[in-house]
């Protein structure tokens, strides 16, 4: 069993990939339009000055998330 | 969260668009992509257009039509709003959607990102799945060789099965590849994409595919619409409906077999979201697949200075201060650079009034004619360009320089949390760093966000900041009141700090506005942090010259030259012995007084209503009495002319305030009312920062009494 973890608890600098989307109706649809569906990777690169939201890298492009959002998305 | 759309009177955005051919044969090129990818450069270069007026920072909010001509076609060019798919998530994207599956256009240009090849496939290949005539032009080609990824166009090309070409859209010359292409491609299109998922889901889109088939006529894509009909798709009825009539979709027969296959698709674990989920899975999928051997990275870490700017402008530590001293060095080069320019306009324009006169005099003209035209029309025509030129011209390139090296996203990631406190989101210092250059624009320029009700607060908070109309204002009584003379710095810290308060302002009024008649929850929030890129110097003036100086400044030359007459017809009207200057004046007087300042000035801020621009001058005229500017303009002899008629400390401060809170020009008032399309919203706009403006010049009033 793989150890599944939020993506809002990525520590910056280390990647994971994407085991399950949580959310749904728009955010979900507007995750899967940049590319993150079961098995993205994604790397944590940073936080913003006030520490939420969080950037992170997906597909060659950095998007930045809540922490309220990103712990619905459940990484390994 | 309770508030939609329609509830909020968001409908008013242009959810259709007309183009107009210059002649019959104009074929139609929609230019698509994902935002950020350097469409509108594209657009721009092709079509020789500076995009309209309408867009401004960040993003093509509006859709700009140009045209180009080629030795075999001339063509309508319609830039449409960036979008990361074609499963619309805001009325924006869903135009974007309508135009490239709805109207046909004879060729669909998909521009790319280079350094995020793999994402913008997604975009690609839906549209690959409507039409055949698309050409996929992989931008920032440069960019992405200078961090080491290398395309191969070719064997792209092959496994789409249609034209891809690599472009550095600032460069013309290499434009002519992507022109050639299109050339072909309206003539002879390439494949169109099928996408295949699961088996089960597959073979319940073919069985709709086959039967709505006949009802098409060729005019919609049957598949697309069979997987829309299949996840029961609502946003595509209006359009539908206009292109095969409302009996396409009344058909009860297709109804039902669909409802037949959804019903067995459902039990068989696939249910809207799955399919969803499913169909964009594969999309995905395949897009990572074609990428195989397409991208080839050089070096590993080929963000590392993204990664390192990132590092010192959003760091906990240094990143609040950078953004602060970032705003006050602009600042700074606006008010000192202006200077020079601006004693020299003022002497120029002010020598020129002297031909004027003998023109006027060699013409034999009647004195009040003279009077009317040189000393009301042309002085306040001029005291505004002289006073309004400079600062503009040099704080626009310094904004526009901010805006393409992808520092503004980075101000919205850092200002996210504060606003999400107010229940908005990051997005809305987007639109608020827009309303620096203009507040219509920042109210227009509100687009960008999602929410609804967030768009409603960026809109009716956008006025709090100063637009390039109020600085000058601002500036010159800071430097009057406050500065010993020639101090470029100080002047820049106390308008850094006029501007704080106002953005002060914007997060009060927008928790105020979001705890009371919008409430709500802060929605989701996802904001695509874009990389550095090193601004094209000589396009950034180009554009901010001609676009956004001169044409703030037509709109402020045109409500000058009517304010000079009016004030004129005022000062020299007499009724009963008394000047309608000074009737209308005494009138304002005891509520003026109220809030720390005096008739004429009440009077010149709405008499100001077109153009926050002539309020000083106005105020000038008026106490001259003559009703016309003395030419002598050094800043410190108006200083002794506001002294005489006494102005204190408290008038200085409370004009400057009143400044930077009151009701919104009437460009931005009718920009509200197009874009909310509500008569109360935009009274409320109209309301929010006139009653902030009205107590808090009473309390300073009130405080400065108390205390003298």
């Amino acid at each position: 069993m793989k150890d599944v973890f939020p993506l809002s608890e990525l520590k910056k600098g280390s990647f994971a990939r994407v085991y399950k989307i949580n959310t749904c109706g728009a955010m979900r649809r507007r995750l899967i339009d940049i590319g993150l569906i079961k098995d993205t990777k994604v790397e944590c690169i940073g936080k913003s000055a006030a520490g939420d939201p969080r950037a992170y890298l997906i597909r060659g492009a950095v998007i930045a998330l809540r922490d309220e959002d990103s712990k619905n998305i459940l990484v390994y | 969260m309770g508030l939609t759309n329609s509830s909020i009177g968001l409908n008013a955005l242009d959810s259709e668009l007309v183009i107009k051919k210059k002649s019959e044969s104009d074929k139609i090129v929609a230019l698509a992509g994902n935002p950020n990818v350097g469409k509108s450069t594209v657009f721009n270069s092709l079509t020789g257009m500076h995009q309209h007026t309408g867009n401004w920072p960040g993003k093509t909010v509006a859709n700009a039509q140009g045209y180009y001509e080629t030795k075999k076609e001339s063509y309508v060019l319609v830039d449409i709003p960036g979008t990361y798919s074609l499963s619309p998530n805001s009325p924006e994207e869903e135009v974007a959607r309508n135009f490239i599956c709805f109207s046909k256009p004879d060729a669909v240009v998909v521009v790319c990102d280079a350094t995020s090849l793999e994402r913008n496939l997604n975009l690609v290949l839906q549209t690959l799945e409507i039409s055949e005539k698309v050409v996929v032009c992989v931008n920032l080609i440069d960019e992405a060789k200078r961090k080491g990824i290398h395309i191969d166009a070719k064997l792209l090309s092959e496994r789409l099965g249609v034209r891809v070409v690599k472009t550095v859209a600032q460069k013309k010359k290499s434009l002519k590849e992507l022109t050639d292409a299109i050339d072909e491609t309206v003539n002879s299109g390439g494949e169109k994409f099928v996408l295949h998922c699961e088996k089960e889901l597959d073979e319940a889109i073919e069985e709709i595919e086959k039967k709505i088939k006949p009802y098409l006529k060729g005019k919609i894509d049957a598949r697309w619409l069979a997987l829309r009909l299949l996840t029961e798709d609502i946003s595509i009825k209006e359009e539908t409906d206009k292109l095969l009539g409302k009996e396409f979709l009344g058909n009860e027969e297709i109804n039902n077999f669909v409802r037949k296959k959804i019903k067995e698709l459902k039990e068989k674990g696939f249910d809207k979201e799955k399919i969803n989920d499913t169909v964009s899975n594969a999309r995905i999928k395949k897009a990572e697949e074609i990428c195989q051997g397409v991208i080839r990275y050089e070096k590993k870490h080929y963000n590392s200075f993204d990664r390192k700017m990132d590092r010192i402008l959003t760091s906990k530590w240094t990143g609040y201060p950078l953004m602060l001293l970032m705003l006050a060095f602009i600042f700074y080069l606006t008010i000192v650079g202006a200077n020079y320019p601006s004693e020299w306009l003022f002497g120029a324009l002010f020598s020129f009034e002297d031909v004027l006169l003998k023109v006027f005099n060699y013409f034999n003209a009647p004195p009040w004619i003279t009077s009317l035209f040189v000393s009301g029309m042309y002085r306040v025509t001029a005291w505004v360009v002289s006073v309004m030129l400079p600062p503009m011209a040099i704080f626009f390139p310094l904004f526009t320089l901010l805006e393409d090296s992808g520092i503004l996203p980075r101000i919205a990631y850092n200002l996210d949390r504060p606003f999400k406190c107010c229940k908005s989101c990051g997005k809305q210092a987007l639109t608020m760093c827009m309303g620096f250059g203009c507040n219509a624009a920042g109210v227009i320029g509100a687009r960008i966000i999602d929410s609804p009700r967030e768009r409603m607060l960026a809109i009716l908070t956008n006025n709090f900041v100063p637009c390039n109309g109020r600085f000058p204002t601002i500036i010159s009584l800071i430097t009057m009141f406050f500065v010993a003379k020639g101090g470029g710095i100080l002047s820049a810290l106390l308008l850094t700090f006029v501007v704080l308060m106002g953005i002060g302002m914007t997060f009060l009024s927008t928790k105020l506005l979001s705890s009371t008649v919008l409430k709500g929850y802060p929605s989701s929030f996802a904001l695509e942090l874009p990389s550095y890129r090193k601004p094209q110097i000589g396009s950034v003036i180009v554009r901010s010259i001609f676009d956004r100086t001169l044409f703030v400044l037509g709109r402020a030359i045109s409500v000058a030259a009517p304010a000079g007459i009016i004030i004129w017809i005022m000062a020299n009207a007499h009724i009963g012995g008394e000047t309608l200057l000074n009737i209308v004046s005494a009138f304002l007087e005891p509520f003026a007084s109220l809030i720390g300042l005096d008739g004429v000035i009440l009077m010149a801020f709405i008499l100001g209503f077109p153009a926050n621009e002539i309020v000083v001058p106005i105020i000038m005229m008026a106490y001259m009495q003559t009703g016309t500017l003395s030419d002598s303009q050094s800043i410190w002899e108006m200083k002794n002319i506001f002294i005489q008629n006494g102005w204190t400390i408290c008038t200085a401060v409370c004009t400057i305030l009143f400044s930077l809170m009151h009701w919104p020009c009437s460009t931005t008032l009718l920009t509200i009312k197009k874009e909310t399309g509500s008569l109360g919203w935009t009274a409320l706009g109209f309301l929010v920062p006139t009653v902030f403006g009205v107590v808090c010049c009473a309390l300073v009033n009130l405080v400065y009494h108390i205390i003298i």
